[in-house]
């Protein structure tokens, strides 16, 4: 008797199971990790310096890196071979659209670090070293003007720079649907 | 006879939308006939040869019809700065209902497509939770899943409409960035709630396994609300194209924001200023600020027939038909003018009207032979009316193109050819 009335109910269970968000037995299958672990897979650099790995560089050993790894489509000082490509110079004030180069329009410089980082060179992205990185985007940002040629770049100096269209933003990411 | 029955609600031929109701059935009229009983039709009644010998048994994955192989998406120009780049639209005049074919829901990539192998990809959340966790594939299968029907649009869709030009654009060239699919996956606060958000976390940052390693911020409000780790689309697993083998799925927002090929949540107080909410996806305005974090896409519509390129034949009966989204609840209303906007007639809903999904809406029309603007009009279950473009470009300038979401015009000549044109 009890085993006629337990069999069905556990196969109804587990029949249920499989279409019902059952609060009691939750699945619960993600694998404990630690944030060491996740060195070098979490790119994430963030302006206000989390994210940042050890090290640092100058935009005047960053021309080298720039020059090998950039310049064929950037331009050798940055000036670009297509519309998406230019990454210096540029005005906001201009008539038509703006460029949005990196010194016209970027708000923060932790983003320029934390794109190449992670996507460039385009052909093969995530091939250059940590220094690397810090390096070219000193001479990024020393191209446009600024900062200067020896300043060193750190995860400390970098969240310190004031990009010049910082304060160009109106953040709306308040509006989550239109009333 | 015919023109007595057909009540007219608005300037240029419009016809009730109460017509359609009796067409299926009666015709009521409005299908134009051509021949006259008694008179030799000119269809040929021999039996034709595909019903004279046996066709290919079943296979294993389904192929279409190849007298439809023309119904393709148009993919851009690749620039070789730009390895994996670009996007394909879909053919929106080509495709009825509210469903998008797998094959033929648009793509936006960055760095083209990875061959993902399940096997070795991962999804990690970590950041300002208690415990970090990584999840396989496999083990995001074994989840409860739900489902819904959500279109997704990229932010840049119809955005050429605001600079001008464009004279002999279609509804794919122009609008071709938005699609629509049932969506299936684990919602992500269910993994989140298995890590444990940490109260000052504020925003999560999602990324993908792309070449670029896309990456895009998201307020917490609404990670833990309806945004879903999407593993299936329509019925199948979410194709290479669309995120293979998961993406986040944001329902409603900008569609760079549903993080394709997704294998990291991580939780964080700020938002991370990826180069995809800075750089790119913003607005500037003509006072040169720029909107950043534009997330929900606007109250839309387009009608994609008759729409640019095609042409109409004869004058008579046509069906209108297009479709209409919000990304801030459904769609209540769809109303169409065929003269420019000066009169305005209610189309009638043809199917479903959900929630941030396609909705299929049409209308019968006469033409007369004369020069016609054909237009749509939304209207969402917020009461938001999608705006011309002329208070768009007041509001915004010509000098952003992003989250674009005015009425569309298409001329309609005395000839019958179909137009791209500004009003």
């Amino acid at each position: 008797m009890y085993k006629k009335i337990v069999f069905p109910l556990l196969a109804i269970c587990i029949a249920l199971n499989s279409l019902v968000v059952n609060s009691q037995e939750r699945v619960r299958l993600g694998t404990p990790i630690s944030e060491a672990d996740l060195e070098g897979f979490d790119l994430i650099a963030e302006p206000d310096g989390s994210g940042f790995p050890s090290g640092g560089g100058t935009a005047r050993q960053g021309k080298a890196v720039y020059d090998i790894n950039c310049a064929v489509c950037h331009g050798a000082n940055g000036e670009g071979t297509s519309g998406n490509t230019i990454i210096v110079g540029g005005d906001m004030q201009s008539e038509g659209p703006p460029l949005r180069t990196v010194g016209s329009y970027w708000p923060y410089a932790s983003t320029v670090f934390d794109f190449i980082r992670r996507a460039m060179p385009a052909t093969a992205p995530k091939s250059l070293t940590n220094a690397q990185v810090y390096q070219v985007t000193a001479y990024i940002l020393f191209m446009n003007g600024i900062i200067g040629e020896d300043t060193e770049l750190n995860a400390n100096t970098l969240v310190n720079i004031e990009m010049p269209n910082a304060d160009g933003f109106v953040d709306r990411s308040h509006i989550h649907s239109i009333e | 006879m015919t023109e007595k029955k057909l009540e007219k609600v608005a300037g240029n031929g419009l016809i009730s939308r109460r017509h359609l109701l009796g067409m299926g059935a009666t015709g009521v009229g409005l299908a134009a006939s051509n021949s006259v009983l008694g008179q030799n039709s000119g269809i040929n009644f021999e039996i034709p040869g595909w019903s004279r010998t046996p066709g290919p048994g079943p296979s294993n994955y389904g192929s279409r019809s190849r007298y439809t192989a023309a119904v393709q998406r148009s993919t851009a120009f690749q620039n070789p700065t730009y390895p994996g780049g670009g996007a394909s639209r879909s053919p929106l005049q080509h495709l009825q209902g509210t469903i998008t074919p797998n094959a033929l829901h648009f793509e936006r990539h960055h760095a083209g497509i990875p061959d993902i192998d399940p096997a070795g990809h991962k999804l990690v959340i970590n950041g300002l939770v208690r415990q970090a966790l990584a999840f396989s594939y496999e083990d995001l299968l074994k989840y409860p899943m739900v489902s819904s029907v959500y279109f997704l649009e990229c932010a840049g869709n119809s955005g050429a409409l605001l600079r001008g030009g464009n004279e002999d654009g279609t509804a794919q060239s122009i609008h071709g960035l938005v699609s629509c699919a049932e969506w299936t996956g684990i919602p992500l606060s269910t993994l989140l709630d298995e890590a444990g958000v940490l109260p000052e976390a504020r925003w999560v940052a999602a990324v993908g396994a792309d070449a670029a390693s896309m990456g895009r911020s998201i307020p917490i409000e609404k990670a833990l609300d309806d945004v879903m780790v999407a593993l299936f689309q329509n019925g199948e697993p979410v194709m290479p194209g669309q995120g293979y083998p998961m993406r986040l799925f944001v329902p409603g927002w900008e569609g760079n924001i549903s993080v394709k090929w997704l294998t990291q949540i991580k939780l964080t107080r700020a938002a991370a200023q990826f180069r995809d909410e800075t750089s790119k996806y913003s607005d500037t305005l003509p006072d040169r600020s720029s909107y950043q974090f534009t997330f929900p896409m606007g109250t839309k519509s387009l009608i994609t027939s008759p729409s640019g390129q095609m042409s109409l034949r004869n004058a008579g009966i046509y069906q209108i038909t297009g479709i209409a989204w919000s990304g801030s609840g459904s769609i209540s209303r769809v109303e169409v003018s065929a003269d420019g906007g000066q009169t305005w007639a209610d189309a009638s809903i043809q199917g479903l009207q959900l929630d941030k999904a396609l909705t299929r809406f049409t209308i019968p029309w006469e033409w007369n032979g004369g020069p016609a603007v054909l237009q749509s009009r939304a209207t969402d279950s917020r009461g938001n009316v999608q705006p011309t473009r002329d208070v768009i470009l007041a509001e915004r300038g010509n000098i952003s193109f992003y989250h674009n979401h005015c009425i569309q015009s298409w001329a309609v000549s005395n000839s019958g050819e179909v137009t791209n044109v500004y009003v």
